[in-house]
């Protein structure tokens, strides 16, 4: 049984069908790919998988259970973490208290133990450092956790965004462009990072990209969609040889990549 | 003294206080300060002070919901009725002790948090704004039409309470009343401040969309601060109708609302010592520039001005890194 399976997905705006009759699935322990010419839906499809968007109508099932109806935050309790195209830092907080935010679904204090500093409480609050500050250092940003996340470098922002979602204890960590605005050794960090991840964490990993060097380098399934239709799926080798792949491409501003 | 030699004096003092053992001296020394003030001042002294701690409260209340939450709310005075007139009806009506009303008190301004807050946290903050507004306006309104409330001209001859025999009737008591209020209302604030729900709150308030899919229930937090914001105006406004012993609906206008919000947005929204000396200034200014009758709210609008122009953050400067 697939980690994530979605089917006849169906999100329209104002009447402007943006995903048409989807289905793809991501089994447990693989990384699997989202690509697609600009605008061809991926960021759509994210939306819908984590509640931000509603689609009119499909089946999304993760670990077992529909998440369709689902608001964006008992999504994430329920396992699955994102991160954002254009970073969605806490700006004006401390690293660390970024990576705090993904332990907050897994806590439960309430106002009474806040004010009361009740034992559970201080246990929890320990739990709480004690997690983000793992996280942080498996991104290799422990020496920067005090600092403010809007004063770090491009790079280091996402790594805070990454360790954030990983904070949540994600099943599947859903990434948004993670290679954007990367320089080459940065995307090899990246690559290992996140092969890193799924070797010593277990993570599912789905991710949405237009460096299609780095997708290919690290996915084992990729599903490429283009006007919110799936055109073709299969391993790298078989994706860049389909003509219709290679159709949706021609033209676009991606062409250099595919090279 | 040179003017260089000056700022680093500044710089030393704020140095100083970044250590958690001084910023407890100085806590201790003006609690110690507060505490004895009463035996040197006049009534007239006493009087102003008492309406500063309970500004203070009101103040630090508002701050939960504006200043933790980000969420504009233009009717607090609502909350603050609640709680005066729960208290003021169950004790001049029904002849219930009042030390009993307070919890009907905190109840009753807990439900009209949630009442309002409920269906309407969901709006972005311009629109929760102009319904808190309008919420602030109904109560108000309720309270002049209503014959529990005593219409237009309110509750009259509401008891004083007693505590342990003593009945509370001076100005010295109050002050004391007021004053344990405050220290307990930062207290409060304080732990929320650092605590799971305190941190939920500045990561709705930085990035709703990034809190939500960081597991952060955005509405459910959002109704948290509304909550608790209303039960400190709730215990106020309990407080309130006993020392004042006679309530109207006029006290409770858009204006107190406005000036409350004034208070947190000058002395620097979510920051505890911030709104205390806001909530401070607010009740001072006036009173020391009495001399000037009525020019003196001018210049206080225009010193206001001048405050936002030059420190939008407020009075009390921004946290170093």
């Amino acid at each position: 049984m697939a980690l994530l399976e979605v089917q006849n997905l169906v999100l329209s705006f104002a009447g402007l069908e943006v995903i048409r009759e989807l289905g793809f699935s991501v089994e447990q322990g693989t990384i699997a790919s989202l690509i697609g010419p600009n605008g061809a839906g991926k960021t759509s499809v994210f939306n819908c998988l984590t509640g931000f968007y509603r689609p009119d109508s499909g089946r999304i099932h993760f670990n077992d259970h529909s998440i369709l109806r689902l608001k964006p935050h008992k999504i994430t309790q329920a396992g699955m973490a994102r991160t954002f195209q254009n970073l969605r830092l806490f700006k004006s907080m401390t690293v660390l208290e970024n990576v705090m935010s993904g332990m907050h679904c897994r806590t439960s204090t309430g106002v009474l133990g806040s004010i009361f500093h009740t034992p559970s409480q201080q246990r929890e609050e320990e739990l709480i450092r004690r997690v983000s500050e793992e996280c942080l250092a498996f991104v290799g940003l422990l020496d920067k956790k005090d600092r403010h996340a809007g004063n770090l470098p491009y790079g280091d922002q996402r790594r805070v965004e990454w360790a954030r979602a990983l904070a949540t204890k994600p099943k599947l960590l859903l990434l948004d462009e993670p290679a954007a605005g990367l320089n080459h050794d940065e995307k090899q960090e990246l690559i290992e990072l996140i092969l890193h991840i799924r070797k010593e964490l277990g993570i599912t990993i789905l991710l949405i990209e237009h460096d299609m060097g780095l997708v290919m380098k690290v996915s084992e399934k990729i599903t490429v969609i283009d006007y919110g239709k799936k055109i073709a799926e299969g391993t790298a080798v078989e994706v860049q040889s389909n003509p219709k792949v290679i159709e949706a491409y021609l033209g676009s501003e991606d062409e250099e990549d595919l090279l | 003294m040179s003017p260089s030699a000056d700022t680093s004096v500044v710089t030393d003092g704020i140095n100083w206080l970044q250590h958690q053992r001084n910023r407890m001296i100085v806590l201790m020394v003006m609690a110690a300060v507060a505490m004895v003030i009463p035996l040197v001042a006049n009534n007239y002294m006493l009087e102003v002070l008492t309406n500063a701690w309970f500004y203070t409260i009101l103040c630090l209340g508002l701050n939960i919901v504006v200043g933790y939450a980000g969420l504009l709310d233009l009717g607090y005075a609502a909350f603050f009725a609640v709680g005066a007139y729960t208290t003021g009806i169950l004790t001049s009506q029904f002849g219930i002790n009042f030390w009993l009303t307070i919890p009907a008190a905190v109840l009753c301004s807990m439900l009209a948090g949630i009442i309002i807050g409920g269906p309407t946290l969901r709006l972005r903050s311009d629109y929760l704004a102009i319904v808190t507004l309008g919420f602030g306006e109904i109560v108000r309104i309720i309270a002049r039409n209503l014959e529990i409330t005593g219409g237009a001209s309110g509750l009259i001859g509401i008891d004083r309470p007693s505590f342990f025999g003593i009945e509370l009737s001076q100005g010295i008591h109050f002050y004391y009343v007021f004053l344990l209020l405050a220290i307990f209302a930062c207290f409060v604030s304080y732990r929320l401040q650092n605590s799971r729900l305190g941190r939920a709150w500045q990561y709705v308030r930085e990035d709703e969309d990034a809190a939500e899919a960081m597991g952060i229930n955005r509405v459910g937090v959002k109704l948290y601060a509304y909550v608790i914001g209303a039960m400190f105006g709730g215990v106020a406004g309990s407080f309130f109708a006993v020392k004042m012993t006679a309530i109207s609906p006029e006290t409770f206008t858009f204006a107190q609302s406005v000036l409350i919000l004034l208070g947190v947005v000058l002395g620097g929204m979510g920051k505890i010592p911030g709104v205390i000396v806001g909530a401070f200034a607010l009740v001072l200014f006036p009173e020391i520039f009495r001399g000037l009758g009525s020019m003196r709210m001018l210049i206080f609008a225009i010193v206001m001005l001048i405050i936002m122009l030059y420190r939008p953050e407020g009075i009390w400067p921004r946290k170093q890194s």
